[in-house]
C-alpha cells in the first residue's frame, strides 16, 4: 500500500469520479475542458497502476492488495477486492488503453464531448472493478454495469446502423449473463450463504451440478469472448461503434469473457471443465479456422478486423482448455497482445475513416503514396495481427500451439492454420488498402498522421514490439498464479 | 569475443533503424554511408569470429531469457561453430557487396533510404537465423527474413505485379512455416527443450520412438519431425511444390534478387537441414523424400529456365535448380557438399544477378533478352565477370561451381538411400541443361547482333564503378572458392557441426578417392558431367550464335512441350484456381450462409422475431378501452361465480 492508500479502490473509483466530473463540465462549450480533465484522469489512472505493478509480488499465487468490507450484510455481500497474476495484467492493460482512447477521440468527437469522455473513464473504472472483484455479487454488478457506457457509446456516437448494433450488443450480452446470476445464487445456497469467489473455489460439488454451473456461466463468458457460434454481435457492434468504442471493445471488454473462464469456470467447476474440454476445444478450433476463412472475404475493414478478433480470441479459449501451462499462459499473453494489436488495428482503420468516412476496402488503394508514416505503422500492426515473431501477436499463438501439441497433434495442426489464414486476410486487406497506385481523388487528398495520432500509434507500436521481443516480465507476473490454478483444476472436486 | 558475437547482428540492425527512421533527415549519402559502414563492421567481426572458430573456439550460450512457461525456458542465444561462422562470412560479405552495388542501382529511386534500411534489416534477420542456438530463434529469423523479403519484393508498391508477388511469396512461405512450426512444436513436446544441443544429444534415444497421429498408423517420431521441418525448408528454399513464389519475387529490385533470392535467404532451408543433421540422419524416410523433392526441383526447374526470355527469370529458375542440387546433396547425407555448393553458388549467382542488373540499367530497364545482343563491346567488365560466373555455374573444371557440383553428383552416386537413382538421373541430366540455359543467356545478351532500338543503343555504356566493383570482387571467389574443397568437404572442417551416420557417409567414400584439386579436374575429363557440361555450352553456342534460326523452329516443332515449359507446367494456374479460388469461395459460403443466414438470420434475429410476434399477439389484449376491460371483468366474475357455485 503506497502511503496506506487502498490502491485497488483508487484504481476503480478514481476514473469513475473523474468521469462524473467530466460529465459536470456540461455541454460542448466546455469541450476542451472536458478533454483536458479526461486525459488527466486517465493518465492518473495509469499512474496508480504503476505502483500496483511495482509492489505486486509475482512469487505469490494468492490474492494481493486485498480490501474486504461488508456491503450488504443481510446477504453476506462484501466489498471484497484483490488481484493475482491473472487479473493484474488485465488491469494494467485496461489502465494503459484508457488514455489512448481518450487521445484517439480528442479531435474526432465534436458532439457531446464531455459525455463521450466521461463514458470512457467510467467504463475504465468499472472494468477495473470487474477484474478486481472477489465477491460474486460485486463482480456481477460491475459486469452488468460495463454494458451501459458501451451501449451509450455505440448508440450515440456510432455509425448509421448504430441502434440495431447497440441493442443487439446489449441484449446478446445481457441474456448471456442472466444465467450466470442464477449460478451465483445457486452457489450462494450450497456454500451456506457466501458470495466469496475464493470460497467457491474450495467448494466440493458433484459432477452434474458442476456441469450445470459450467454451462450457465459458459453462456455469459462465451458471448463476451466471443466464441463461435455466439459471436455475431461483435462484427455489428464494431462496425457501428466509434473508433474509441471499437478499441475498448476489442482490447478490454472481450477480455472480461476470458477472465471469467479463469476466475470462475475452471476453478469452480474443474471436473466439468475437464469433462466438457472436448467441446470447448472444438468450438475454439472452429473459431480459429472457420472465422479465419470468413474474415478473408470481408469488404468492410472493421468487419474484417472484428472477425480476426474472434479468430484470435479462439486461441484464448483453446489455451484455457488444454490444461497445461503453455496453454493457459499463452492464452493470457494472447489476451494482452490482442489488446494491443486489435486496438491498434481499429485505430488504424479509425485514422482512415476520419479522413475518408468510409470503411470499405474498395474505396481505398495506394494510401502509402500519401501516408507513408501511417503505412509503416499499419504494416507493423498487420504483421503483428498475422502473428509475426518479434511482435506480440506471435508469443501467445506460439505458446498455445505448443500447448495444443502436447494434447493432440491435430489440435495444433488446426490451430496453426492461422499462420496461413491470418496472413492471408490481413495482408490481402493491407495490399488492397495501402499498396498500389492512388485509387481515387479522395485518396489523393489524404494527409499523413497528425502528431496526436503519431503519438498513439507509436506507443502501441512500442508495446507490440516490447511484448514480442521480451515477453518475460509479463509471464513472470502470472507464473505463480497459473501454476497454482493448474494444480487446483487438475485436482478433482468430486 | 562474446561482445563481437552481439555486434554481428546488431550493427546492421542499428543501420536499419537509422536509415529507416531518420533517412529523410540525414539524406541519401549519409544513409548509405552509415549502413555500409555498419555492415562492413559486421563483416570484419564475422571474419574475426571465423578465424577464432578455425582455431577451435566454439561457443554456445544464451543472451537473454525470452520467456519461461511451465518448466521450459525459452532463450535467445548464439551457437558459433564452423557452420554458422561460414554462413556469417558469406552473408555479410555478399550483403556488403550488394549494399555498395545498390548505390549505383537505386541511384534515382525515391525510396533510396528505405531500401538501405530494408537490406540492413535483412542482414540482421539472416544473422539471427544462422547464429541461433535454438529452434525458437531460428523460427524468429526464419520469419523475419520472410518479412523483409515481402517488403523488398513489394518495394515498388505501385506496381500491381509487385504487390501480388510479395503477398504470394509471403503466403507460400507461410505454408512452409506452418509445417515448420508444427515440427518445432513436436520437438518441444518430445524433447522438452528447443535448445539444439539438448535436442541433438537426445535424438539417438528417440530413434525408434513411434507416434500415432492417425489411429492405427504408427510412424517414426523423427520421420514425422524431420518431414515437418523439411516442409519449412521447402517453403524458404523454394523446393517443388512450394517453389512458385521465387520466380515472381523477381518483381523486386535486382540487388535484392541477388542478396535474398539467390545468395542468402533462400539457402536458409539448406542451412537448417544441415544444422539439423543429427535429426535427419536418423530418418531414412525423410532423407529419401528430400532426395526426390530435390531431384524434381533440380531437373524440372532447369528445363523451364531454357525457355525464359526475361534475363532475371532465367537466373531465377537457375537458382531454383541449383537449390535443388543442394537439397539432393542433403538427401544423400552429403551435408558438407551442400554447404559448399551453397557457398560457391552464393558467389556465382550473386555475380549473375548483379551482372543482369548491370545489363538492365544499361538497357533502360528492359529485361527481355530478345531485345538485347552484342552488349559485349559496350560492357566489357559486366561481360567478363558474368562469363566467369557462367563458367562456374555450368560446372566447367577449375571454377568454383565445378568442384561443389561434382562433389554432389559423385556423392549421390555413392549414396544408398531409396530414391537415389532418380535423384542421380536428375542431377546428371541437369548439368547439360544448366550449361545450355546459362550460355544461352550469355550468348543472347552479349553476343550476336544488337536487337535493341537505336535510342537505347546510343546510350549503351558500362555501369559506374559502384556497380562493377562488387562484380569484380565477387568474381574472385567465383573462380577460387572451389579450391578449398579439400578441407571443407572432405576434411574435418564441419566435424563439430555436422553429424553423419557411418552407413550414410558417401562423402567419406568420396574423400577416399580424392587426390587433390588437380586430380579432381583431371578425373573429371573422363566422367559424364564434364561432357554434359561441354555439350550444353556447345549446344547453346550452336543454337544462339551459329544457327539463330533454329530455336524458333524447335519451338514450333515442340509445340505442346514448349507451351508446357513456357507456362511453367501450369502450376501457378492450378494453385490460383484450387487454393486461392477455392478458399475465396469457401469463405463466401461460410460467411453468407453460415454466419449471415443461419446464425444471425435464423437463430439471433429469428429469436427476436418470435419475441416481437408474441408481443404483438399479447399486445392485442391491452386495447385501452374501458368497455373491453369491463366486459372482460364481467366475464371473469361470471366464470368465477359459476365455478364457486358448482364446486361447493
Amino acid at each position: 500500500m503506497l502511503f496506506g492508500l487502498p490502491l485497488l479502490s483508487l484504481i476503480i473509483w478514481l476514473p469513475i469520479v473523474v468521469g462524473l466530473v467530466v460529465f459536470a463540465t456540461g455541454n460542448d462549450r466546455n469541450a476542451q475542458l472536458a478533454r483536458l480533465i479526461a486525459i488527466m484522469g486517465s493518465v492518473l489512472g495509469f499512474m496508480v497502476a504503476i505502483p500496483l505493478y511495482l509492489q505486486f509480488d509475482s512469487s505469490l499465487s494468492s490474492m494481493q492488495f486485498v480490501e474486504n468490507h461488508p456491503w450488504v450484510e443481510r446477504f453476506n455481500i462484501y466489498y471484497y477486492l484483490g488481484v493475482d497474476g491473472i487479473s493484474m495484467p488485465l488491469i494494467l492493460l485496461n489502465c494503459f488503453t484508457t488514455p489512448l482512447v481518450v487521445m484517439a477521440g480528442w479531435a474526432v468527437i465534436r458532439e457531446r464531448v464531455s459525455q463521450y469522455m466521461g463514458a470512457f473513464l467510467i467504463m475504465s473504472g468499472i472494468v477495473n472493478g470487474v477484474f478486481a472483484s472477489l465477491d460474486a455479487m460485486l463482480f456481477y454488478v460491475f459486469w452488468e454495469a460495463s454494458l451501459i457506457p458501451m451501449f451509450l457509446i455505440i448508440g450515440i456516437w456510432g455509425g448509421p446502423n448504430r441502434v440495431y448494433a447497440a441493442i443487439k450488443f446489449f441484449l446478446y450480452t445481457l441474456l448471456g449473463s442472466l444465467l450466470m446470476l442464477v449460478a451465483f445464487i445457486y452457489l450462494y445456497q450450497i456454500s451456506g450463504g457466501s458470495f466469496s469467489i475464493i470460497d467457491y473455489h474450495k467448494l466440493p460439488i458433484p459432477l452434474e451440478p458442476q456441469i450445470l454451473i459450467f454451462l450457465a456461466m459458459l453462456l455469459a463468458f462465451a458471448v463476451k469472448v466471443p466464441m463461435w457460434p455466439v459471436h455475431t454481435w461483435l462484427p455489428d457492434a464494431h462496425v457501428e461503434a466509434p473508433t474509441g468504442g471499437s478499441i475498448i471493445l476489442a482490447a478490454i471488454l472481450l477480455k472480461m469473457g476470458g477472465y471469467g473462464f479463469l476466475r470462475f469456470s475452471l476453478p469452480i467447476a474443474p471436473d466439468a471443465s475437464q469433462y466438457l474440454a472436448g467441446m470447448m476445444i472444438a468450438l475454439s478450433l472452429i473459431a480459429i479456422v472457420y472465422i479465419g476463412i470468413v474474415a478473408l472475404m470481408q469488404v468492410d475493414m472493421k468487419k474484417l478486423i472484428a472477425y480476426s478478433s474472434v479468430a484470435h480470441m479462439g486461441f484464448v479459449t483453446l489455451g484455457f482448455f488444454l490444461f497445461n501451462a503453455y496453454g493457459i499462459e499463452g492464452a493470457m499473453v494472447q489476451m494482452v497482445s490482442h489488446g494491443f494489436v486489435s486496438g491498434a488495428m481499429f485505430l488504424c482503420v479509425g485514422v482512415l475513416y476520419d479522413r475518408l468516412h468510409s470503411r470499405q476496402i474498395a474505396d481505398y488503394g495506394g494510401v502509402v503514396n500519401k501516408m507513408p508514416i501511417f503505412a509503416t505503422f499499419f504494416m507493423l500492426f498487420a504483421m503483428a495481427n498475422a502473428g509475426l515473431p518479434g511482435t506480440s501477436g506471435f508469443v501467445g499463438e506460439f505458446m498455445v500451439i505448443m500447448g495444443a501439441m502436447k494434447v493432440n497433434f491435430w489440435y495444433a495442426f488446426l490451430a496453426a492454420t492461422t499462420l496461413i489464414f491470418g496472413a492471408a486476410y490481413t495482408l490481402w486487406m493491407y495490399k488492397r488498402v495501402i499498396f498500389g497506385s492512388i485509387a481515387s481523388p479522395a485518396v489523393e487528398g489524404l494527409n499523413d498522421v497528425s502528431k496526436r495520432e503519431f503519438a498513439i500509434l507509436a506507443i502501441l507500436a512500442a508495446a507490440v514490439l516490447w511484448l514480442g521481443v521480451y515477453p518475460f516480465p509479463l509471464t513472470d507476473v502470472m507464473h505463480a498464479t497459473v501454476d497454482d490454478l493448474l494444480a487446483h483444476i487438475t485436482q478433482s472436486k468430486l | 569475443m562474446q561482445k563481437l558475437y552481439l555486434l554481428v547482428p546488431l550493427a546492421p540492425l542499428i543501420g536499419a533503424f537509422i536509415a529507416g527512421l531518420f533517412g529523410c533527415y540525414i539524406g541519401r549519402a549519409w544513409s548509405h554511408r552509415i549502413t555500409i559502414s555498419l555492415v562492413f563492421i559486421s563483416l570484419v567481426a564475422s571474419i574475426a569470429i571465423f578465424m577464432d572458430v578455425l582455431e577451435g573456439n566454439v561457443f554456445n550460450g544464451s543472451v537473454y531469457t525470452w520467456l519461461v512457461t511451465g518448466d521450459t525456458r525459452f532463450e535467445i542465444g548464439f551457437l558459433i561453430d564452423q557452420l554458422s561462422a561460414t554462413m556469417m562470412v558469406v552473408v555479410s560479405f555478399v550483403s556488403l557487396m550488394v549494399h555498395i552495388y545498390t548505390i549505383g542501382y537505386m541511384r534515382d529511386d525515391p525510396g533510396y533510404q528505405r531500401f538501405f534500411s530494408y537490406i540492413s534489416l535483412f542482414t540482421f534477420s539472416m544473422m539471427m537465423l544462422v547464429m541461433s542456438n535454438n529452434f525458437l530463434q531460428l523460427f524468429f529469423g526464419w520469419e523475419a527474413v520472410g518479412l523483409v523479403s515481402y517488403l523488398l519484393i513489394g518495394f515498388w508498391y505501385t506496381r500491381p505485379t509487385a504487390i501480388y508477388a510479395n503477398m504470394k511469396a509471403f503466403l507460400v512461405n507461410r505454408v512452409g512455416d506452418f509445417g515448420f512450426l508444427l515440427g518445432i512444436a513436436m520437438v518441444l513436446m518430445h524433447f522438452g527443450s528447443l535448445d539444439y544441443a539438448t535436442v541433438f544429444s537426445q535424438a539417438p534415444q528417440l530413434a525408434n520412438e513411434t507416434v500415432e497421429l492417425i489411429p492405427g498408423m504408427h510412424w517414426f517420431l523423427l520421420t514425422v519431425i524431420c518431414i515437418l521441418l523439411f516442409i519449412g525448408a521447402m517453403g524458404k528454399s523454394a523446393q517443388f511444390p512450394l517453389h512458385v513464389w521465387l520466380p515472381d519475387s523477381m518483381e523486386g529490385p535486382t540487388p535484392i534478387s541477388a542478396l535474398i533470392h539467390a545468395a542468402t535467404m533462400v539457402t536458409a532451408g539448406i542451412f537448417m537441414v544441415a544444422r539439423m543433421s543429427p535429426l535427419f540422419e536418423l530418418s531414412e524416410t525423410a532423407l529419401s523424400m528430400i532426395l526426390v523433392v530435390g531431384g524434381i526441383t533440380t531437373l524440372f526447374m532447369a528445363l523451364v529456365a531454357v525457355v525464359q526470355t526475361d534475363i532475371k527469370r532465367v537466373v531465377a529458375y537457375s537458382t531454383l535448380s541449383q537449390l535443388g542440387y543442394m537439397t539432393v546433396a542433403l538427401g544423400a547425407s552429403a551435408y558438407s557438399a551442400a554447404m559448399f555448393h551453397l557457398m560457391t553458388h552464393a558467389f556465382f549467382k550473386a555475380v549473375l544477378f548483379l551482372g543482369a542488373g548491370s545489363v538492365i540499367i544499361a538497357m533502360h530497364h528492359e529485361q527481355n533478352m530478345q531485345k538485347m545482343g552484342g552488349l559485349k563491346k559496350y560492357m566489357p567488365l559486366t561481360y567478363w565477370t558474368m562469363f566467369i560466373a557462367a563458367l562456374a555455374s555450368a560446372g566447367v573444371p577449375g571454377f568454383s561451381g565445378f568442384f561443389s557440383k561434382d562433389a554432389i553428383i559423385e556423392a549421390v552416386g555413392f549414396s544408398n538411400i531409396p530414391g537415389v537413382a532418380f535423384a542421380y538421373f536428375c542431377v546428371l541430366v541437369t548439368v547439360f541443361v544448366t550449361a545450355l540455359y546459362t550460355f544461352r543467356l550469355i550468348f543472347m545478351t552479349f553476343h550476336g547482333t544488337p536487337r535493341m532500338d537505336t535510342h537505347t543503343k546510343e546510350h549503351l555504356h558500362e555501369s559506374p564503378w559502384v556497380v562493377t566493383f562488387p562484380l569484380i570482387v565477387l568474381a574472385i571467389p567465383t573462380i577460387a572458392a572451389g579450391w578449398f574443397i579439400a578441407p571443407i568437404v572432405f576434411g574435418s572442417y564441419f566435424d563439430n557441426a555436422i553429424h553423419v551416420l557411418p552407413q550414410h557417409d558417401a562423402i567419406e567414400k568420396l574423400g577416399a578417392e580424392f587426390t587433390g584439386i588437380f586430380g579432381m579436374i583431371l578425373h573429371s575429363f573422363s566422367t559424364a558431367p564434364f561432357w554434359f557440361s561441354v555439350g550444353g555450352i556447345f549446344t547453346a553456342w550452336y543454337l544462339y550464335i551459329v544457327r539463330t534460326d533454329l530455336p524458333d523452329k524447335i519451338k514450333m516443332r515442340a509445340g505442346p512441350l514448349y507451351t508446357l515449359l513456357d507456362r511453367k507446367y501450369y502450376i501457378d494456374e492450378f494453385y490460383s484456381w484450387i487454393f486461392a479460388g477455392g478458399t475465396r469461395a469457401l469463405s463466401n459460403t461460410l460467411w453468407k450462409i453460415g454466419d449471415v443466414k443461419i446464425i444471425d438470420g435464423f437463430f439471433v434475429n429469428g429469436t427476436a422475431r418470435v419475441i416481437t410476434w408474441t408481443a404483438m399477439l399479447v399486445r392485442r389484449l391491452q386495447t385501452g378501452y374501458i368497455y373491453h376491460y369491463a366486459f372482460t371483468m364481467i366475464v371473469g366474475v361470471f366464470v368465477l361465480l359459476t365455478l364457486w357455485l358448482y364446486k361447493f
